[in-house]
């Protein structure tokens, strides 16, 4: 359950924003969360309500982008999604390929209400 | 209504500290390894065996973490080499702030290895970046095999699955051609060792993976 902790950095994280928008007030945080990120959706949602409830940050709305995992062919460059761990190129069958997303843990946007 | 977009990693600030402690680990050429494990597999047992192994002066340390008590430290300090608790208090894993914090006070420069016991838990500490060469999964055999697929997350991000307890074998019914095959179906390259820490069968594999790791972070003698 280190739900908890992330939610807390997602709000450090919206504060650093903030701070360089002067009286703007943030309404909505969007996340990337890959599938190889180990963090849960719903975990994540129930910390983020706890932190934020009844605070300067109540009207704060969350929400999350699931990112499949994606990979790329180191031979033949193919970008394919990895289905069931199947990690195999689907159009040379080479079987070293490289992850390229699904493992992020970002920010993708905030949205501002403006003075 | 205005969107920013925004390119920055929730655990940013974790990232960085991690990155401080890397650079400082590579200006010493010190291996930190991270080891991670669900709770009882095995991380201690291990530690203990390899420092068992370990001549006097072997320039290593440990740091091992845990939610409440000072026992593993307990253990782990009989052998003599410098040992650090982290006590979390609560918290599921160490991040990178408390690593630094612990080694306050020692000289990186009397180092070339820093072992790190993370908290039991297979989930949260994939997601903490310590600064760390490389993250070791530790996974018993007591366990189910089907554990890579269940915690994609750290089996993806270890260079070095430990399956620990095979011992155990003749009396579990895991299946350990299927962990090895579940772990590779997560992450092709991981490296696996057998091993177990109470007969002391295949220990050597893992001290070769150690030495071959601390000699490739060792400057090329002119």
């Amino acid at each position: 359950m280190h739900e908890l902790s992330i939610a807390n950095s997602v709000l450090e994280a919206v504060r650093a924003e903030v701070l360089r928008h002067p009286g703007a007030v943030p309404v909505k945080v969007a996340l990337r969360v890959g599938e190889l990120a180990g963090v849960d959706s719903d975990a994540l949602a129930f910390g983020f309500q706890a932190l934020t409830t009844g605070t300067e940050w109540a009207r704060l709305a969350l929400e999350i982008q699931r990112k499949p995992r994606q990979h790329r062919c180191p031979v033949c460059k193919t970008e394919f999604l990895v289905v069931d761990y199947n990690c195999i190129c689907p159009a040379c069958g080479a079987s070293r390929t490289e992850c390229i997303s699904g493992d992020e843990l970002e920010l993708a946007y905030i949205e501002l209400e403006e003075p | 209504m205005k969107r920013v977009a925004v390119e920055r990693k929730v655990l940013s600030e974790n990232d960085r500290i991690a990155g401080q402690l890397r650079e400082r680990f590579c200006a010493h050429d010190v291996v930190c390894l991270n080891l991670i494990s669900s709770p009882g597999a095995g991380k201690t047992s291990l530690l203990e065996r390899t420092l068992e192994g370990f001549p006097t002066g072997e320039r290593v340390a440990v740091l091992t973490g845990d939610i409440q008590t000072d026992h593993d430290a307990t253990r782990l300090a009989r052998f003599g080499f410098p040992v650090r608790q982290i006590t979390t208090g609560g918290a599921c894993h160490l991040d990178a702030r408390m690593v630094e914090r612990a080694l306050e006070g020692w000289r990186l420069e009397d180092l070339d290895l820093l072992l790190i016991e993370n908290v039991g838990n297979l989930v949260c500490p994939a997601s903490y970046d310590l600064g760390e060469c490389a993250k070791i999964v530790v996974l018993s055999v007591a366990e189910g095999e089907d554990k890579p697929l269940k915690y994609a997350s750290i089996f993806f991000r270890s260079t070095l699955l430990v399956l620990n307890k095979i011992d155990l074998l003749p009396y579990v019914p895991f299946d350990i051609v299927r962990a090895r095959e579940y772990a590779r179906r997560v992450h092709p390259e991981i490296e696996i060792v057998e091993v177990s820490c109470t007969s002391g069968a295949g220990m050597e594999n893992w001290r070769q993976w150690l030495r071959f790791r601390r000699q490739a972070a060792q400057p090329i003698s002119p």
